[in-house]
């Protein structure tokens, strides 16, 4: 009889934590399911004035045949993976060598460096906009992938990131790779990369998100319409559409957000790990 | 010991003779990084800072020394009060905000016994989400006659409003969606700090009679939190005051400079006006504000931080 009591006892609460956290959840969920909602309604329902959250005549197909007719969203798709693939190799070239020197070499400027690194870690992306695209400008490279890319080419964080996860290999590891005629080059990649997967990987999926997600600097750099990323993409179909097709618009927002939203889905834990790493940045 | 392998005693020799390679090296190494250090970030910092003092325009031929001027226009503006104001506004509305809900949702979760990893997924959605698309469907949602909210509002019988549009009100709008953005986010790092609660002064405090429910919370769980509290705090500030992307796509600042924003006037003046002097020197006092709201509240909390 005592496990029921207990049982019995301790549902109350639980229940009353699954009330407030379901209040929560629908606050959280509400923007998707009015997407969704939208995005499978004919025209003739989404400017309808009388509430309703089931389309009588399902039209997500013709919605979304709609937006890949009138915005190029393959090719948003194309340039978002082109971006955020290319800005996450170049990043690791450059982080994790340096990242190799920075935790196990001594060298002069070494100290330098790292306060640098460390105070690239509070300097947010607005406060060197300017000087930047007046770079780019100069050197005629606005409106290119180039332009997307270069900038992000160096991620301070992906360097303290790696300082941190390389500071933890044993010393001994390092010198038997040396003995076996490694290169200090060779260290990084056969030894240190595979050691610091773990690293690796949630950098990689805080970079992706937020190079995908980044709206401030295509927005800046970027007119032709075949450079679009997926962000500026959807807003240029919104001002173009200037609010008189929400259905293709939601379809369209619905598409742009779905690579991350299925991978998120699939791999949480990592994604979770991976982006409170930017709380750090 | 026998077992010593001459392998394992090569690297003393290979250090001992060959001390000072590895400098050279590490040079190398770490030079792209380095270079990219200066011509990204040390460089425009220093090209900022000096073209704050300077009536530079892109496009212009050249460009003239005028000392504080920028700063002087900008103190004389009422645009930028307005931005300073309104972005002040919006981060003492989110930060409690996001940070209140993480926390809940985080303490929530943290008892339950089934359903934490879906709850956690829900809340991480839109975290996760483009902010410009999910900006978009907050905007059909707020619409004034087919929205869900008014549609909603008039089915209840309840006042509507033209939520983005309303001076007093637009601010407030995009505040809330900026909780709504970022409150998991910081519910994923309260969950970190909660699991990190050594569980032994839970039973201490039951031993020493502290009832469960808000007392303990007050007395274990409140202080234990506090640093992880402190970072979410300082972490969510400087991320409200770089509210742009929403600004940009629902309201461009307005209706009538209602939402104009720091990092919107930087964007403005910088690359529609093209005002680079002038934008460089928004750019350095927004720096500035952000440092300063790193440097203070680690200060400040830290103070408070300390229970032992």
């Amino acid at each position: 009889m005592k496990p029921m009591r207990a049982w019995t006892l301790s549902l109350a609460p639980q229940l009353a934590r699954h009330l407030a956290l379901v209040a929560l959840a629908l606050f959280t969920l509400l923007p998707f399911a009015w997407m969704l909602s939208t995005a499978s309604k004919p025209e003739t329902e989404v400017y309808s004035d009388v509430l309703h959250w089931l389309p009588a005549k399902f039209a997500l197909l013709d919605n979304l045949r709609t937006a890949f007719a009138k915005a190029p969203i393959l090719r948003l798709l194309l340039n978002g993976l082109i971006v955020t693939a290319s800005i996450y190799v170049l990043q690791l070239l450059v982080a994790l060598p340096a990242a190799y020197a920075l935790a196990k070499l001594d060298f002069r400027g070494r100290e330098t460096l790292m306060a640098l690194v460390l105070l690239g870690l509070l300097v947010p992306q607005h406060a060197v906009a300017v000087p930047v695209f007046l770079l780019l400008h100069t050197l005629g490279l606005l409106d290119s992938y180039a332009a997307l890319i270069a900038p992000w080419t160096l991620s301070v964080f992906g360097v303290f990131l790696l300082r941190q996860f390389f500071k933890t290999v044993p010393n001994d590891l390092i010198d038997a790779a040396r003995i076996d005629g490694l290169s200090e080059l060779g260290i990084v990649w056969r030894v240190m990369l595979p050691t610091a997967w773990p690293a690796v990987t949630a950098f990689g999926i805080f970079s992706v998100v937020a190079h995908w997600n980044d709206y401030f600097w295509p927005l800046i750099v970027i007119n032709s319409p075949e450079l679009l990323t997926p962000p500026l993409g959807v807003a240029q179909f919104r001002n173009q559409e200037a609010g008189t097709n929400y259905g293709a618009l939601m379809a369209a927002a619905l598409v742009v957000i779905t690579p991350l939203v299925a991978a998120f889905l699939l791999a949480q834990r990592r994604f979770i790990e991976g982006i409170t790493l930017t709380g750090m940045k | 010991m026998a077992e010593l392998s001459p392998r394992l005693l090569l690297p003393m020799q290979r250090r001992a003779t060959l001390p000072r390679w590895p400098l050279r090296v590490g040079h190398a190494l770490a030079a792209p990084a380095a270079l990219l250090m200066v011509v990204l970030l040390i460089g425009p910092l220093a090209v900022v800072l000096g073209l704050s003092l300077t009536d530079y325009q892109l496009g212009a031929d050249g460009l003239a020394f005028i000392g504080l001027d920028n700063y002087q226009a900008m103190w004389a503006d009422r645009v930028f009060w307005k931005s300073l104001t309104n972005t002040a506004l919006y981060s003492m509305a989110v930060v409690p905000g996001s940070v209140g809900l993480g926390l809940a949702a985080a303490l929530l979760i943290h008892g339950l016994a089934r359903g934490q990893a879906t709850y956690r997924a829900i809340f991480f959605l839109p975290v996760m989400a483009t902010l410009i698309a999910m900006a978009l469907v907050w905007e059909f949602m707020l619409h004034p006659n087919f929205g869900l909210v008014n549609l909603g509002l008039r089915g209840l019988g309840l006042q509507t409003h033209n939520w983005l549009n309303e001076e007093g009100l637009a601010l407030w709008v995009l505040a809330v969606i900026g909780i709504w953005q970022g409150f998991g986010f910081n519910m994923v790092l309260f969950s970190a700090g909660l699991l990190g609660i050594p569980r032994q002064l839970y039973e201490a405090a039951a031993i020493d009679g502290v009832p469960a429910g808000w007392t303990r919370f007050r007395l274990v769980t409140w202080p234990m939190l506090a640093p992880v509290t402190l970072f979410v705090v300082v972490v969510s500030s400087i991320k409200s005051f770089q509210v742009f992307d929403t600004v940009q796509v629902l309201t461009k600042g307005g209706p009538n400079k209602a939402t104009e924003v720091l990092v919107y006037t930087l964007y403005a003046e910088g690359f529609e006006f093209f005002r680079s002097g002038y934008a460089s020197a928004v750019t350095v006092i927004f720096l500035a504000i952000v440092l300063l709201i790193t440097l203070v509240k680690t200060r400040w909390l830290d103070r408070r931080v300390h229970y032992t």
